[in-house]
């Protein structure tokens, strides 16, 4: 079994994965980070995306050996300290869930996707959440909420700016 | 469902790469992006002995033009060939089929060459190489060859690469002055394969078409193209109704599936419709390129 070493939410993390172990299962049975959430384990629902280097990825899609000397944040490494970020505070705010098991996936992904467009617009988010299933809400109120996310960001920003 | 036990190799060089494809031939899967692949595992319907894992293959990676030639390296990741400038200017047809691949966090892994050595006759890439007659490198125990697109898709899932081969590039002639390309589909969700999809590249010489290229995906078990339509539409000048006419030839031309998402009937009407929409806004973007 190889060796591998990365690093996980800011930690430095090691393990011996088999190869045919996911980086997903590796995450949540190596590393007891069970945050990322497994649904279809085939790459359909979304459940599982953490960043990784700082794109968002399904991680029951890559292999854990091939993460090895890569930059991973899952769910736990979004809210420093048990507090909750920017994002996860706004889509708690909106009421954007109901049962929880896609929240982590959607949560990364939406972090994933307003790092890289702050000002995005319902559209564009609508399209970036579009591989993320969600069975209980009708989606919009997670829509809701990363917009409201969006409108805090720029509120922020433009009181430092001011 | 978790994956079968299997080996794994993760070469650092091409010819590292051979010698294990050469050793372990049918027996290995290329793991590139692994969008597909690892799904096929975990649903057993791959079962390789070995995987060789190709992402740290240096020299695999990148986009370059020359010669008028787009070389796009096989493990360069879809997210990369989208946000290439190379890319949007000289191959603007590719440019509008990358965003459609699956989903964003699907596009960070997925790579261009790994989508066309998957062969999914569904899926865009496969019809934009077919449309656009893209080559693709091969390099193999003897040495590298060159197979232009037609020859490349050989079936459902299945192109003449050699068990003992790799595809290292594939290659888009850049679009000549006076072309304008369009990528259409209708899928269930954004994001799901295509019911039907159609890459369309016309070439228009003082208002008349020169060159017609349309190719469908998701009608056939390998990227098809619509050839007594392009026939049709050359020496044309492209009008609404040169467009219908092209429509009746290439839905006439095509014998798609009926599954539960749509019947072969209804996939028919709508390649007429895509094949409209398609000339249209190709049509459209080659006058405006050529303002």
């Amino acid at each position: 079994m190889p060796d591998i070493t990365l690093t996980v939410n800011g930690v430095t993390r090691t393990g011996s994965p088999e190869a045919r172990k996911t980086l997903a299962d590796f995450l949540r049975d190596d590393l007891s980070l069970t945050g990322t959430h497994l649904g279809c384990e085939h790459g359909v629902c979304g459940a599982c995306t953490v960043i990784l280097d700082g794109r968002a990825v399904r991680s029951c899609l890559m292999l854990a050996v091939q993460a090895a000397g890569s930059d991973v944040t899952t769910i736990e490494g979004l809210g420093p300290d048990g507090e909750l970020g920017e994002l996860q505070q706004a889509m708690w705010d909106s009421h954007s869930f109901q049962c929880g098991f896609c929240t982590p996936g959607m949560v990364m992904q939406a972090a994933a996707f307003l790092g890289d467009h702050p000002e995005a617009g319902e559209p564009e988010i609508r399209e970036a959440l579009s591989g993320n299933i969600c069975r209980c809400t009708g989606y919009q109120s997670i829509i809701d909420g990363v917009l409201l996310a969006v409108e805090r960001i720029r509120e922020g920003s433009a009181r430092e700016t001011a | 469902m978790k994956l079968p036990p299997v080996d794994y190799e993760a070469p650092g060089t091409l010819s590292e790469a051979l010698d294990l494809l050469a050793e372990h031939q049918d027996e290995a899967s290329v793991l590139a992006g692994g969008q597909s692949l690892i799904p096929l595992l975990a649903l057993r319907l791959a079962q390789p002995t070995v995987l060789i894992d190709i992402n740290g293959v240096e020299g695999l990676s990148g986009v370059s033009r020359t010669n008028g030639w787009v070389a796009i390296g096989a493990t360069t990741r879809e997210y990369v060939a989208e946000e290439s400038q190379t890319i949007a200017e000289s191959v603007p047809l590719l440019a509008a089929a990358l965003p459609l691949i699956g989903h964003e966090a699907i596009r960070s892994r997925g790579t261009v060459g790994g989508s066309l050595a998957h062969a999914d006759p569904a899926a865009e890439l496969p019809a934009v190489a077919r449309a656009l007659d893209a080559e693709f490198v091969v390099q193999g125990p003897d040495g590298e060859r060159v197979v232009p697109a037609a020859d490349w898709f050989e079936g459902y899932l299945t192109t003449s690469r050699g068990p003992d081969e790799l595809l290292t590039e594939v290659r888009f002639l850049a679009a000549r002055p006076g072309t304008g390309t369009s990528f259409q589909e209708v899928a269930r969700r954004h994001g799901d394969f295509a019911m039907v999809g159609l890459a369309t590249s016309v070439t228009l010489n003082s208002g008349t078409i020169t060159d017609a290229r349309l190719a469908f995906a998701g009608v056939s078990d390998v990227p098809a193209r619509a050839t007594a339509a392009e026939e049709l539409l050359e020496g044309q000048r492209p009008t609404a109704e040169v467009f219908a006419e092209a429509a009746r030839a290439a839905a006439a031309g095509i014998d798609p599936p009926s599954d539960l998402h749509g019947s072969a009937e209804y996939r028919k009407k709508v390649a007429a419709a895509l094949v409209r929409r398609g000339l249209r806004e190709a049509v459209g973007n080659a006058m405006r390129g050529s303002d």
